[in-house]
């Protein structure tokens, strides 16, 4: 096996840079660069040398396996986190036989193996390292507590006593065995499958805090949507002219609003366009409309401002002629009413955020979807009086999708629930 | 000397597989057994068959084994146990006459020329080069074959229980092999101690039958053997009673007489076929617990009350028995005993059950742990075709007897192993009504399946293919479902017969109103091709899962592949697959414990090694 290392800081000018080494060979090759390494997990002073050359002054601390990130032996080097001095110190590990830079991800991928991180901690740490926004770390530190998979072996314990009733039905048929069991079972599993679809009404919050909500500022032609986008952005990065339908695809502008992640997009006007380049901008912009989480509509009469719903909000775009008021108009011109407008937004995205579930990447929601399917089949053959070996079926199938969150439903865990509950045996 | 190819030891339910399916893969077998007269003996309740049980003896009967035709032979009931809970789940049971059942194992074995039975005590085993070379007898006598397979179960240092008095043996009457089992303890790995009970014997003619619930054998017999096509015995009712506080108060009373309870036993005894002691102790709130009584022939007065296993006293076993219904004045013509017996870690035989460390040994049947004629029987085939030469290749994916044999030798045994259908993960492909589909051409293309078999299955086989093609080829159009007066898909697309059944539980039925054609098939076809397409689409949902299973076993691991350069193994891990030694990938992933990150470690190993040999 071999020994990698890697710069654990991200790159570029910096006040210290961490260097770390896993691996067999990680103790060794820090000593041979000068650090003793002493006591486990202390950080000592290290004046890093190669042969007679001073690379750098630092601090080193050793992590002994399995106690450490990876479960192997583990080394930081805290350096200076100049380029030069990072270049100077990866050069001359890479030249010590048996080490070698890390591939992206390697770090995490031992610490997997080596049984330190369970499948779905990972992507919470992975979107944790993404993390932009307040929202996605509280989102990403959640999911990386392992949160999820405490909810999944609490929905396994649910499916493994729902299917050890139904066992002891099948492999113990000629005993004397309580009445109710199937009505108990579709119970159960009606349980369940409420308990799965509850987090699935989650996900698309969860999804929208991870990757970010959409808000799509829509309206007829030149009412300013543009320069709206512009104010809120504080950028220029929208085209914006006079002539209608100058933004003829959809202009997306990525925010952090008060800690939410917010995609704003620019769509072009909503009209009949004739120009058909334009025309294809318009049918993209109100496909996107459409999936936003939230809609900025701009109208330019104040009589039109009771169109929203609880996804749309609306403001009239104000001009010289037109004043609405901060609260029911907007300009992005003059800057009026973009604040009012953006607590609004804040307002209703932190209440959608609020409903997050565990379930968080598509992975989970391929899943439990699945094993929601498998649920309602098993559920609706029991009621309907399918034979029990297909129904039982079906619950070894949604065992089987939450398996990928979690460990195994085994058959001795199933034996062992029903000797517990049942007298059985002649 | 006497030279053979293959030599068993003992004549229960695994010996007389295993020496049967080693002839008819064309060895010279030695069958060595205390006595002749015991051969094929029922030593505990007179029943073959079961839920997973059936599944094992149709399977036995599918590879040519001798099972299925003995227990239909014998039957004096037959049951279809799990009749409405589906045909993947429904188990054929019998009741059989004992000493018919003896018989007719009896007749099987001598219909093969080169199998001959040697009664004597085997007390060890010849060695040569670290491998097996023969048994020794206790005379001092001594037969040279290249494999042993041991089949002498419950014998292995075995010691029975009637309450506070103990004598060695292994059934009643029989001694135990106390000098090969002090060898074999040398030798192998001892997985531990287990006990069995068993109940008392009754005289028939001192119970009440006529205040008793009556139990009748089914009207139309579901068969043991795929050969058989009439009843060969008169069929009998079984009675059922119960015990009441009264009988759980004396059995409470008397528990530290009890060997169990009193201390005397160490073993571990099985969850689910509880001794009454335990049933009273671990369910105490129950006030009854359901006894069947069952005739043990049609020539004898002995009735089996199963659900009554003891290890009590004579007298204590005489008073709960008098204070239950219809048993107020009966007799016991034997007393209900327990015994305990070594068994062998089974973590210690490969897929063949054949040790790893010793090379032609080969082990069978309770020895390694499991309980019951039909486990026994199972992997007394798996040994002795094994053991001739033609391994079986049964695995999880095609039959019940892989799946035990993989339970056995990658997670051991903690209690008497015994089978039920939930083991089996792909159970709706494994039925009993489908063993022979599964099993006899693989037995058959191994050698194990003799031609009145084969030739009888082939037919069987022909005429699935075609009322299948039948199926296949005729078109479900909105016309012919309305003609056939069934529910019409809303999609209204057109669709083979075939994909019309799937998934239909009344698709036996429907197939003939469907496809009139079908009508010159013989019953058994219609209804078999109507079960496959009932089934098909759940099977082919399992299918993916199932080739993963033939991946992973495809996935050889070396003999010699070492742990301990595998990183990402805990210490734990390392230490069980070193002593499991699991030959495939499949056989890894099931050993207790493994978990999913262990499982990529292996493999990453394994994908290193071609670049190493290279």
């Amino acid at each position: 096996m071999d020994t990698i290392f890697a710069p654990a800081t991200a790159a570029g000018r910096a006040g210290v840079a961490i260097i770390r080494l896993s691996g067999p060979q990680a103790f060794d090759a820090a000593r041979e660069l000068g650090a003793r390494l002493t006591v486990p997990r202390v950080l000592e002073r290290v004046v890093l040398r190669s042969g007679e050359r001073h690379l750098d002054d630092g601090l080193a601390v050793g992590f002994p396996g399995p106690h450490s990130y990876t479960g192997e032996d583990c080394v930081e080097l805290h350096v200076h986190g100049g380029r030069a001095t990072l270049q100077a110190l990866l050069a001359v590990l890479a030249t010590v036989p048996g080490l070698r830079m890390a591939e992206p991800g390697e770090f995490t991928r031992r610490a997997f193996v080596n049984d330190k991180l369970s499948v779905d901690r990972v992507e919470g740490l992975i979107d944790l390292i993404d993390a932009e926004t307040e929202a996605q770390r509280l989102q990403a530190v959640r999911q990386m507590s392992g949160v999820l998979s405490r909810q999944s072996a609490v929905w396994r314990d649910g499916l493994l006593h729902a299917l050890a009733l139904l066992e002891a039905t099948i492999d113990f048929s000629d005993e004397d065995l309580p009445a109710g069991i199937i009505e108990e079972v579709a119970v159960r599993l009606q349980v369940l499958r409420d308990g799965l679809s509850g987090h699935l009404k989650g996900l698309a919050a969860a999804q929208a805090v991870r990757d970010g909500f959409q808000v799509a500022i829509i309206g007829a032609p030149n009412l300013g949507k543009s320069t709206l986008l512009n104010a809120i952005s504080r950028r220029d990065v929208a085209l914006t002219s006079d002539v209608p339908g100058t933004t003829r695809d959809v202009i997306e502008v990525r925010v952090d609003l008060k800690g939410l992640p917010v995609l704003f997009l620019d769509t072009a006007g909503l009209r009949d366009a004739d120009d058909p380049v334009e025309a294809l901008g318009v049918a993209r912009g109100i496909a996107r409309a459409r999936e936003a989480d939230l809609r900025i509509l701009l109208v330019s009469d104040p009589d039109m401002a009771g169109a929203a719903d609880d996804r749309t909000i609306c403001r009239v775009a104000m001009s010289d002629r037109v004043d609405a008021g901060a609260h029911t108009g907007v300009s992005g011109l003059t800057g009026a009413g973009v604040e009012e407008l953006l607590d609004e937004v804040w307002q209703r995205l932190s209440d959608r955020a609020a409903e997050a579930g565990l379930i968080v990447q598509e992975r989970h929601r391929v899943a439990v979807m699945e094993a929601f399917g498998c649920l309602g089949r098993a559920h609706d053959g029991l009621i309907s009086n399918r034979s029990v070996d297909v129904v039982c079926e079906d619950i070894r199938l949604a065992g089987r999708s939450l398996q990928s969150l979690t460990g195994e439903v085994d058959v001795e865990d199933v034996l062992g629930a029903i000797f517990s509950r049942f007298c059985i045996g002649k | 000397m006497k030279h053979a190819d293959v030599i068993v030891v003992g004549g229960g339910h695994a010996g007389v597989e295993a020496a049967a399916a080693a002839a008819r893969a064309g060895a010279r077998v030695v069958l060595a057994t205390f006595s002749a007269e015991t051969i094929g003996v029922m030593s505990c309740n007179p029943a073959i068959g079961g839920v997973g049980k059936g599944h094992l003896v149709r399977e036995i009967d599918a590879l040519d084994g001798v099972m299925g035709r003995a227990a239909d032979a014998a039957a004096i009931q037959y049951r279809l146990l799990n009749r409405s809970k589906g045909h993947a789940v429904q188990g054929p049971r019998v009741q059989a006459d004992r000493s018919l059942y003896r018989q007719a194992v009896g007749a099987a074995l001598f219909a093969y020329p080169d199998l001959e039975i040697v009664a004597g005590e085997v007390v060890d085993l010849r060695m040569a080069e670290g491998a097996v070379a023969g048994v020794q007898l206790r005379d001092g006598s001594e037969i040279a074959a290249r494999s042993v397979v041991l089949t002498n179960g419950t014998f292995l240092h075995g010691r029975m229980f009637v309450g506070d008095q103990q004598e060695v043996g292994g059934r009643t009457g029989d001694r135990a092999s106390v000098r090969l089992a002090d060898r074999l303890r040398d030798i192998l790995r001892i997985g531990g101690r287990l006990k069995t009970g068993t109940p008392p014997r009754l005289d028939g003619r001192t119970i009440a039958w006529d205040r008793l619930a009556r139990q009748e054998s089914d009207d139309l017999p579901t068969f043991m053997s795929f050969l058989t096509s009439f009843l060969a015995q008169r069929q009998i009712a079984c009675g059922i009673t119960h015990t009441n506080p009264q009988t759980h108060d004396i059995v409470r009373e008397n528990l530290h007489r009890s060997a169990m309870y009193g201390g005397q036993i160490e073993g571990v005894g099985p969850r689910y076929c509880p001794s009454i002691e335990d049933k009273i102790v671990r369910f105490a709130d129950k006030d009854g617990h359901q006894i069947f009584l069952e005739p043990e022939g049609l020539e004898t007065h002995l009735v089996y009350p199963n659900g009554l296993s003891t290890s009590l006293p004579a007298d204590v076993q005489l008073a709960y028995l008098q204070s239950i219904v219809g048993l107020e004045r009966v007799d016991v013509a034997q007393w209900g005993y327990a015994v305990e017996y070594d068994f062998f870690d089974p973590r210690g035989l490969d897929t063949d059950l054949q040790s790893l460390e010793i090379p032609g040994l080969f082990l069978a049947g309770q020895i390694n742990g499991t309980t019951g004629y039909e486990e026994a029987a199972g992997q007394g085939l798996v040994a002795g075709s094994a053991a001739a030469g033609v391994p079986l290749a049964l695995n999880r994916g095609n039959a019940y007897i892989g799946v035990m044999i993989d339970d056995l030798t990658t997670r051991g045994v903690t209690e008497p192993y015994r089978m039920f259908t939930s083991r089996a993960e792909y159970r709706l492909s494994l039925r009993a009504d489908n063993a022979d589909q599964r099993l006899t051409g693989l037995g058959r293309d191994a050698g194990v399946v003799r031609d009145e078999r084969w030739s009888s299955y082939a037919d069987k086989a022909d005429a699935l293919a075609r009322a299948r093609g039948l199926l296949d080829s005729t078109v479900a159009s909105v016309e012919s479902l309305r003609a056939a007066g069934l529910p019409v898909p809303r999609d209204g697309r057109a669709r083979s017969a075939t994909e019309f059944l799937g998934g239909r539980e009344s698709a036996e039925s429907d197939s003939v109103a469907l496809v009139p054609g079908l009508a010159e098939f013989p019953p058994d076809i219609r209804q078999q091709v109507g079960i496959d397409a009932l089934y098909a689409p759940y099977i082919a949902r399992q299918k993916s899962e199932v080739d993963e299973v033939e991946r992973n076993t495809a996935r050889r691991i070396p003999a010699d592949f070492s742990y301990d350069d595998v990183s990402g193994l805990s210490h734990e891990l390392k230490e069980k697959l070193t002593r499991t030694r699991p030959s495939s990938l499949a056989q890894a992933q099931r050993i207790m414990g493994m978990t999913p990150a262990g499982l990529v470690a292996i493999i990453a190993a394994l994908s290193r090694l071609p670049a190493k040999a290279a």
